[in-house]
């Protein structure tokens, strides 16, 4: 996915939580020698040390932001956050304050909302969309079924950016969206297709074909199949791609900017706080907060949910 | 036949009674009136488990010339298969691995397509129906048991698909488990059950539907050696006493013997035999059914043919003429290993002894021929390095290395055909 960030600064909180995990993801490069090779590595005091740096060195940017979001205008304007340990009394919550009050012009929490309102649609439709077609891909034979297939997964290598332009000319002149929730989510659903129908038809394949043959000999047909056998145990690789999608829409600024515009009653958080340093560079102090209040959802979901992204990376296992 | 009383709800003394007698159902001697104070019961209704109502069809499996011929293949993976079975059966589809017993199997349960004749069950074709509408239970080789549901859950499974009441679920189920020891395990998942735990769920799952036909797919192939053996006879006595018509489906011989009440051996997808067990053993049909049947299997050799018999090494067997009429100058002669005649004496084909094997109460002698021209017929790939063998009392073995001259006893031995395999006389 080409990620275009909403603003560079949380970026590095993004990349920080996904990269963080190195201890895990080093030693799978290794597999290829043993497994024995791999669970040595893991222990090397050297590979935990340098984990450990790179971790620290991720994060110092995100922790620099998280403290000139508690500093005053003044201060932030005048001196570098590492200063402000030694001056307590330049630390505030008004920033936030400021940024979440309604009715403001510098309000986040409406775009807050909106972003709300734009992401679990753009999550929940490629999802419900992607699995039913990985059914159909994975377990209906039907003429030019692998060839579908593969034309399906070729649609990745087009850049989003190439129909951008396209799309909205065909959802104002033709369908009459305009600036509406319908564009962003339509947008996303179509961009994210290709993608989810691949992992999941992938891990799909993966169960066992005598489970689907047991379900039909029990008296099941392709709908009770679908939601009773298969949606359960796809969990790991519907949450796995679900995290990817959610993270993906949350901090998407492209699509939204091109789509909806700046219009205040449908525009998602990204695109106000990239007009704060934008438009407004004075702003400062409203942009670090404003960076972390849209930051702190997507890290509560990774958090919550990285058990299933996880297992959903290693799901080849489940056999059985 | 056709008064049979549905014992619905069927507990107490109906639902017990054919735990006692384990009698063999052969065809139409299959509901034989019980001391004639029992009611009948056929394949669905003598479980005593609830039986759905209308369900007294007589539960017979017929192939009618049925084939499959998977796309790209030019030769059919079955071939013309005709089968009956009767209602009550335990019947055995047998074969080396690729012999399309599986697919005939999968073709009966509809999961395969049947590209030319047909199949029924009881009165009805069922070559274009959908499993579902089949009627029919089948426990697979891996069990395909779903990961995410409880044991319960998965007994309850085709029920709560069927739209079957809840506290009627449960009541199967717990019954099913009771028959099956696994009341128990009832709320657990399958990855926390033992692999023998696992093949009793699978045919949980299959008894508490109370289907017309039981279908079974190797479904001890996961088990380990002992548990196999155990859980063998289990199943077959189980069968009895549920009397639900079965077509089960392996590729070991001694199960096939063990269990069915009729074996039918495939080879290639062409049916080679479809006999008792005992009759498979005792007059196979073709050389292929004699090698494959029996363990140790049995002595085949490529003799000449005399005016009044054949010639097998200095020994002179007395054979029909009539019978080798149409034969060339060289018959099979074949012979199981226990009715071998061992002496010493210079009569008979000559043999050199390799290993011998000790059992105790009787010994195998595993020998090649002296003369290397002779060579011994078999099945399969292992045919050249197929030693002779021969069943001797364990307290006069011959040593190894030694020569020993053998013959068949006239009253059970076997002669086929060399060019076709088939039997003669």
């Amino acid at each position: 996915m080409s990620t275009l960030q909403p603003a560079a600064l949380p970026e590095s909180v993004n990349d920080k939580t996904i990269a963080e995990p190195p201890e895990s993801v080093k030693p799978r490069r290794r597999r290829k020698t043993a497994a024995g090779e791999a669970a040595r590595a893991i222990s090397s005091p050297w590979a935990s040390g340098t984990a450990i740096v790179i971790a620290i060195l991720w994060t110092i940017p995100t922790f620099g932001l998280l403290v000139t979001s508690f500093r005053e205008q003044r201060a932030i304007n005048t001196s570098g956050w590492w200063t402000a340990f030694g001056d307590p009394s330049a630390w505030t919550l008004e920033n936030y304050r400021q940024a979440l009050a309604p009715g403001t012009s510098a309000s986040l929490s409406q775009y807050f909302i909106n972003t709300v309102v734009i992401t679990i649609p753009a999550v929940m439709l490629p999802i419900f969309l992607a699995t039913l077609a990985a059914y159909a891909f994975a377990w209906m034979p039907f003429p030019g079924r692998d060839a579908l297939f593969v034309a399906v997964f070729a649609l990745q290598i087009v850049p989003l950016q190439v129909a951008l332009i396209p799309l909205l000319s065909i959802y104002t002149e033709r369908l009459g969206f305009g600036a509406s929730y319908w564009s962003v989510w339509l947008s996303h659903t179509i961009f994210a297709l290709p993608l989810a129908t691949f992992l999941i038809h992938n891990f799909m394949r993966e169960l066992p074909g005598e489970l689907m043959e047991a379900a039909r000999v029990d008296g099941a047909g392709h709908v009770t199949i679908f939601f009773k056998i298969l949606l359960p145990l796809l969990t790991p690789a519907i949450a796995a791609f679900g995290i990817f999608q959610f993270l993906w829409v949350w901090n998407d600024l492209l699509v939204s900017l091109v789509f909806l515009g700046g219009t205040p009653d449908v525009a998602p958080i990204t695109v106000r706080v990239a007009e704060l340093s934008g438009s407004r560079g004075s702003a400062w102090y409203l942009l670090s907060a404003g960076a972390f209040i849209a930051m702190i959802v997507p890290v509560v979901v990774f958090l919550a949910l990285q058990r299933y992204f996880v297992r959903g990376l290693l799901a080849g296992g489940l056999k059985g | 036949m056709a008064q049979r009383t549905l014992t619905t709800g069927g507990k107490g003394a109906v639902a017990r009674v054919p735990i006692d007698p384990p009698a063999r159902h052969t065809g139409d001697t299959a509901d034989t009136d019980v001391g004639g104070s029992f009611t009948l019961y056929n394949g669905s209704s003598g479980t005593f488990l609830p039986v759905k109502e209308g369900n007294d069809v007589m539960a017979t499996v017929k192939f009618d010339q049925a084939s499959r011929i998977y796309p790209g293949n030019d030769t059919p993976s079955v071939d013309r298969l005709d089968i009956d079975v009767a209602d009550g059966e335990f019947l055995v589809l047998v074969g080396p691995s690729g012999c399309g017993k599986s697919t005939s199997l999968r073709m009966l349960a509809g999961l395969e397509e049947v590209n030319d004749g047909k199949i029924w069950i009881g009165d009805r074709d069922v070559t274009d129906l959908s499993p579902k509408d089949r009627d029919v239970a089948m426990v697979f080789q891996n069990y395909a048991l779903y990961p995410h549901m409880t044991v319960a859950d998965n007994m309850g499974f085709a029920l709560k698909i069927a739209g079957v009441d809840k506290g009627e679920i449960r009541k199967r189920v717990q019954e099913a488990a009771g028959i099956l020891d696994l009341t128990d395990y009832l709320e657990r998942k399958p990855k926390a059950l033992s692999g023998g735990q696992r093949q009793r769920v699978a045919m949980g799952r299959a008894i508490v539907r109370s289907p017309q036909v039981f279908l079974m797919d190797e479904p001890l192939s996961n088990l380990d050696a002992k548990l196999r053996v155990q859980t063998r006879t289990q199943i077959a006595s189980l069968q009895r006493r549920l009397g639900v018509t079965t077509v089960y489906v392996t590729h070991d011989q001694i199960e096939a013997m063990t269990m069915g009440d009729r074996i039918a051996l495939l080879k290639d997808g062409i049916l080679q035999q479809c006999a008792t067990p005992r009759e498979m053993y005792d007059r196979p049909n073709n050389v292929f059914v004699a090698g494959f049947i029996g363990s140790p299997a049995m002595n085949l050799v490529s003799v000449p043919v005399t005016e009044d018999g054949v010639q097998f090494g200095s020994h002179r067997l007395h054979v029909d003429r009539s019978l080798l009429g149409s034969s060339g100058n060289e018959v099979i002669v074949g012979m199981r290993p226990e009715d071998v005649e061992v002496t010493t004496n210079e009569d008979g084909l000559e043999l050199i002894v390799d290993v011998v094997e000790e059992l105790g109460a009787d010994a195998y002698v595993y020998a090649t021929p002296a003369n290397p021209d002779i060579r011994l017929e078999g099945v399969g790939d292992d045919a050249l390095a197929k030693p002779f063998i021969a069943r001797v009392d364990g307290r006069r073995v011959p040593d190894k290395g030694s020569k020993i001259f053998v013959y068949p006893n006239p009253d059970h031995m076997h002669v086929f055909d060399k060019e076709s395999g088939a039997r003669l006389g």
